[in-house]
């Protein structure tokens, strides 16, 4: 069993209640940090643990903190991004739904330690049901005396308010959530300048993952060091992966980002297997915009040492060989599953999610989503391939957002590990419609575990 | 007002001193020719316009002297102040003109292409802009996209497929009139310029948006099918109005006044007014006064860099020193090389071959092998 930092008291029943929560050891973190240390330790603190963003970019958090600008009377705000709405990431879901005091104790002393005396949570659309969990766990909060005005005497005030989005994936990404919290379209800002100089109401800003401030309690009460223990290398502490798929337990699991991703996909403690007995074919090991990886460069790096689920190993080999370990949105492809379909779906998605401001991704997402139906269809033509390429070459890099980025990275991926898959499917149309291409993609038989 | 900071930049090998927050494009521009990046959404007189077309991305290759790192990406020249060192490329690096290829391909991609119908022709920075950076071809084949109309107004007309989405309209309703009533609607590939309410573009000032679509979405009821802008004349004249400057530019073909429009600059933009603000007109004179007799006429316009009307190049700004050096000289004689050559594209266009020789509808197979015989 792996070291579980957030999950460890998921399964207590009753742990959404504050009483539950609070008898579990739950809220000594707050008065730990709004007692004993001041904000700049906290800071600190958070900096010594190499806690990283959750949220998919994986930026130091403490260094985030660092950067607020502190101008004399100018209110700081801290916003909780709970906004996952990248397709395969649902482990904030899961935090928020079952241990939302987690979240909440995690709220208060960020919000400490950046001077954030209002705080909000921006929650996807769709999550309809847990603003309500929120707002009532928020309530017994204020109730016991952790939320409101002069907390513990400290002096220090804090409100966390909960505001719901209009389901739109573009308001994850942190200055166009920004713009949607002010009441406007959901458009991202053009940067600079950064939330953290100029966010909400042209305030100092500070945007985190839910997980990212959930793990500020395990910080604060085990020390930023001793955190840092836990991991290898730059990817530090535990982090969630939810898994699904083609696998035998699909759900959010807690790692310690030392195992490697043979076992979390094989053992029965994680994700148990591939489903049916059927033998892997790819993986999205960080949510849907990140580079799709084919069996063997997945469990293997190119040197053919064994993969970790970290984020520096999933990132070795850069997107060539490598993809990323992002949002931890681990999408497990069996055998029987066409490459072609699936990034077709993913196109579609990111055609419908692009906000339309700026003009590469506007019309790209839109031109790549065609070609890739003409070619799941059986209309398509070798020449398709090479103009899939040079769209996502010209969509990536050159647009306001990330999303952009998102929309080509599992395009050329696929082109990149799975060109056969995409010329079988124009050579043999009609083949492709009823049948699959499989694993004949692997010169090499693919080691896998019985 | 202290002393200005000014900062030393070098966009393609040019050195210019500007004051510290100044964009790069806006250096550029003070430079002027070919250096100057194309620009569809910023509008120097729209507060919080630009950085969406992509269109004027150039390639940072030195940041400033304190840091003289590269820029990783590609940046919008629109948005990003220049710093003291900073060297840009725009036509000089090959990743820039590969991405501008790419972003006029992507916007023409799901454009009608009528311009032989559509009011802007001629002074359409579209036009403009595919002319310099685009292909003759596309390798879009699917069916392009279209709209619901809507109907604005009585006096502005919206053609929402050619729209650009460059937001200068909103930016415009936004700063220039007390309540905007459009606005882009729904998001990604089918946003759209709509109102809620039908009809409902009344403000006085609002057909300014005419003036800034870089296209032919926003057009003038007024002159709808009337001319075509290359066979009108330009000419300054201004009256005595009560709401705006009046200082406009009349488009006449003899006396009969077609069309009237703010004054733009060699940028399309709104020139100022001798009191230094932007010269916004208003919808009395732009739609209403179409005698001649309205107006003083003060003598014929120069055209502005985005009309058919004057062809070739244009000096940079007035009023600015301008740098010794010329393109040619730092460039080692390389000419910018921008311009599609129309005798790749179509045969007819050879100089070689005598058009009065050619027999009927020709097409390609005349042209092969037979240039010297013709």
């Amino acid at each position: 069993m792996g070291v579980k930092l957030l999950l460890d008291k998921a399964n207590v029943p009753g742990i959404r209640t504050y009483e539950v929560y609070r008898r579990e050891g739950g809220y000594r973190a707050v008065e730990k940090a709004l007692k004993e240390m001041t904000t700049d330790a906290i800071v600190e603190e958070v900096k010594k643990s190499g806690l990283r963003g959750r949220g998919g970019a994986g930026f130091p958090t403490g260094m985030k903190w660092s950067f607020i600008a502190k101008p004399e009377g100018v209110p700081r705000h801290l916003v909780c991004n709970a906004d996952e709405s990248e397709p395969g990431t649902f482990k904030d879901r899961y935090l928020m739904e079952f241990l939302p005091h987690l979240l909440i104790e995690g709220l208060i002393i960020s919000s400490f330690a950046l001077g954030s005396n209002d705080t909000y949570i921006y929650i996807r659309g769709e999550y309809a049901w847990i603003p309500d969990i929120l707002e009532e766990a928020i309530e017994e909060a204020k109730a016991a005396g952790w939320l409101g005005k002069n907390i513990l005497g400290t002096g220090f005030d804090c409100n966390i308010h909960v505001q719901r989005g209009g389901g739109a994936y573009i308001c994850g990404e942190e200055t166009a959530l920004i713009e949607s919290l002010e009441g406007k379209r959901g458009n991202p800002r053009i940067k600079p300048p950064f939330p953290a100089i100029q966010g909400l109401w042209m305030r100092p800003t500070v945007v985190n993952n839910v997980e990212t401030l959930a793990a500020v309690v395990p910080i604060i009460n085990m020390g930023g060091e001793e955190y840092a223990k836990i991991g290898v290398g730059k990817s530090t502490g535990t982090k969630l992966i939810s898994a699904c798929g083609n696998i035998n337990k699909p759900g959010v699991y807690e790692i310690d980002m030392t195992i490697t991703v043979e076992e979390f996909i094989y053992s029965d403690e994680y994700c148990g297997g591939i489903k049916d007995g059927k033998k892997l074919k790819a993986c999205i090991p960080g949510g849907s915009s990140v580079p799709i990886l084919p069996a063997n460069l997945l469990l293997t790096t190119a040197k053919g040492e064994p993969r970790y689920m970290n984020y520096e190993s999933l990132s070795d080999g850069g997107f060539a060989t490598g993809s990323m370990l992002g949002s931890g949105g681990f999408i497990v492809l069996d055998e029987d599953q066409c490459i072609v379909k699936n990034t077709y779906t993913l196109a579609r998605f990111y055609r419908h999610e692009s906000c339309g401001q700026c003009s590469p991704c506007r019309e790209g997402t839109g031109w790549m989503e065609k070609i890739l139906q003409k070619i799941e269809t059986g209309k398509g033509e070798m020449s398709d391939i090479d103009l899939l390429w040079d769209i996502q070459r010209k969509i990536e890099g050159n647009t306001i957002c990330p999303l952009g980025d998102a929309a080509s990275w599992p395009v050329a991926a696929a082109i990149r590990h799975f060109r056969d898959e995409f010329e079988w499917h124009v050579k043999n149309p009609e083949l492709a419609q009823t049948s699959n291409f499989g694993l004949q993609h692997y010169a090499d038989p693919i080691h896998v575990p019985a | 007002m202290s002393e200005q900071t000014l900062f030393k930049v070098t966009v393609d090998g040019i050195t210019i001193e500007v004051p510290a927050g100044t964009t790069i494009l806006q250096a550029a521009r003070q430079i002027g020719g070919e250096v100057a990046p194309p620009a569809m959404c910023y509008y120097s007189k729209l507060k919080g316009s630009g950085g969406k077309c992509r269109t004027c991305l150039v390639e940072v290759s030195k940041g400033s002297e304190k840091d003289p790192r590269p820029m990783p990406k590609l940046v919008a020249s629109c948005r990003t102040t220049v710093m003291d060192g900073m060297e840009v490329k725009n036509i000089t690096s090959d990743k820039v003109i590969d991405a501008r290829a790419g972003v006029v391909e992507f916007l023409l991609l799901n454009h009608p292409l009528d311009c032989p119908i559509c009011d802007q022709a001629g002074e359409c920075h579209l036009q403009d802009l595919s002319f310099d950076h685009g292909k003759s071809k596309t390798r879009f084949e699917f069916q392009k996209r279209t709209f619901k109309k809507h109907d604005l107004g009585k006096n502005i007309q919206l053609h929402m497929t050619r729209c650009i989405l460059c937001y200068r309209c909103v930016f415009t309703a936004d700063q220039l009139t007390n309540k905007r009533v459009h606005g882009i609607l729904d998001r990604g590939d089918h946003a759209e310029i709509a109102t809620h309410i039908e009809k409902s573009l009344d403000n006085e000032f609002i057909g300014n948006v005419i003036d800034v679509c870089p296209v032919g979405a926003l057009t003038d009821k007024t002159f709808r099918f009337k001319n075509r802008v290359w066979f009108l004349k330009p000419m300054d004249a201004h009256r005595d109005c009560p709401t705006c400057s009046g200082r406009v530019t009349l488009w006449n073909r003899g006396d009969e006044v077609f069309r009237v429009t703010a004054r733009k600059d060699e940028w399309g933009e709104i020139e100022d007014t001798p009191d230094g603000k932007p010269g916004w007109i208003c919808n009395t004179c732009r739609f209403d006064k179409k005698e001649a007799s309205d107006w003083v006429i003060e003598g014929p316009r120069e055209i502005s860099r985005a009309s058919v009307i004057s062809q070739g190049h244009y000096a940079g700004k007035i009023g600015t020193t301008k740098p010794t050096e010329t393109f040619l000289a730092v460039n080692g004689g390389r000419a910018p090389h921008l311009l599609m050559d129309i005798h790749d594209e179509s045969e007819v266009n050879k100089p070689t071959i005598h058009l009065g020789k050619i027999q009927g509808p020709s097409h390609g197979d005349t042209f092969e092998n037979k240039t010297e015989s013709a």
